[in-house]
């Protein structure tokens, strides 16, 4: 039941990136085509269930018995670097179609918040293992959800007529407003 | 004057927010006051100055390929002298902000700065650099706070404007929306729109 709760709640309610800002700018950055932004989520998804395990790991096992829990920003941020490399490293040796497709978008996942809050938030949380797994992978379908609705929307924005000082990101603020409104209809779900 | 090109330039010119549309996941998540808005954009103009500061003096030492880590581990260690700091002195302001604290760590702009200014420049410039777009990211968020703030809760830091009427209960009646999620996006894009009209007469 609690998995549930956490996954309706990280989804819909308190949507990653139109509720929590995080994860921002590859939402406005990678969010002009729907197959680019499939991409993203791709390498998201990836990455922050892995990075999310391995900090919970690091955090109780680490840095709580030490006491210092205080180094968490620079630990995690190190982990997730190192993690990507590692990641594309793998995934060129092992799955090159794989590499293809979500090769562009690993190096900008380093300094995607997203990936490191979805760490800490887990930590905050008090989540045990399979709570910070279920948590990230709901995160991710959150990101993906919210980035490809983005994406389609902005596609047909592409073929409007706005005014000039609307045109690009402004416009696309205004409609991830809208989005975000419509996703506040779900606050009270849970 | 040309220092002085190099401070002035984050304001409007090449304002990280408005312009660069770099650091967003903060501008939009904090912005919910005025206040809120300056002490987000003070930190990130700390840790920027300093981050900055240090790059530039070790530029000569790191070796090309490993340093983009090593930008992170400068970075990371001055949010974590913020986040004690302000954990110690500014406790409210520190829940508030909570979450973007140590995200201050992967804000585009400290980064960005870091890898396209302080690692080429001398460490006079960097410095001017880091104060002048930190500035201009301070002063963008404290905008953006201030448009929610007086649009939802009708305050300017903390103080009752008295903008809107009073339902029967005596309490002013505001567009809630301003200080919730959406209206964080709604607020900055309209912004911009302002900024590009005001970019296009000036320059």
């Amino acid at each position: 039941m609690e998995y549930i709760i956490i996954v309706i709640s990280a989804i819909f309610v308190n949507n990653i990136v139109l509720a929590r800002f995080l994860g921002i700018c590859p939402f406005i950055g990678v969010s002009s085509k729907v197959e680019t932004a499939i991409g993203m989520t791709g390498a998201v998804t990836f990455v922050m269930v892995i990075a999310t395990i391995v900090t919970y790991l690091l955090q109780n096992y680490v840095l709580n018995p030490l006491g210092i829990a205080f180094m968490q920003t620079i630990t995690f941020i190190l982990v997730i670097a190192s993690l990507v490399q590692l990641v594309e490293i793998i995934l060129k040796k092992v799955s090159p179609p794989m590499y293809q497709a979500l090769g562009i978008f690993l190096p900008l996942i380093t300094t995607n918040c997203a990936i490191l809050g979805v760490a800490i938030l887990a930590v905050q949380n008090n989540y045990n293992l399979m709570e910070s797994v279920v948590f990230a992978i709901a995160n991710a379908i959150g990101f993906g959800l919210a980035l490809i609705t983005f994406a389609g929307l902005r596609e047909h924005l592409d073929l409007v007529n706005v005014p000039k000082a609307f045109k690009g990101v402004p416009i696309a603020f205004i409609v991830a407003g809208l989005l975000s409104l419509a996703f506040m209809g779900f606050s009270g779900i849970v | 004057m040309n220092q002085w090109n190099n401070f002035s330039k984050g304001f409007i010119k090449d304002n990280p927010v408005f312009v660069l549309f770099l650091g967003l996941c903060p501008t939009l998540g904090v912005t919910t006051s005025a206040f809120n808005g300056l002490g987000m954009g003070l930190a990130t103009t700390f840790v920027l100055l300093m981050s900055n500061l240090v790059v530039s003096i070790i530029k000569s030492l790191i070796p090309d390929k490993v340093r983009i880590p090593t930008f992170i581990v400068v970075i990371a260690s001055f949010v974590t002298i913020v986040e004690m700091v302000m954990e110690a002195y500014l406790p409210t302001l520190f829940e508030q902000l909570g979450l973007f604290i140590p995200l201050i760590v992967v804000n585009c702009l400290v980064l960005g700065r870091a890898e396209a200014f302080a690692s080429k420049n001398n460490i006079l410039s960097s410095i001017i650099d880091g104060l002048g777009m930190g500035f201009g990211f301070a002063f963008a968020l404290t905008l953006l706070g201030a448009v929610r703030e007086i649009l939802g809760s009708g305050t300017l830091f903390g103080l009752n404007l008295h903008l809107f009427p009073l339902d029967s209960d005596g309490n002013p009646i505001t567009m809630l929306v301003f200080v919730l999620a959406p209206g964080a996006f709604l607020a900055l894009g309209y912004l911009i729109v302002l900024i590009n009209k005001l970019k296009k007469k000036i320059y």
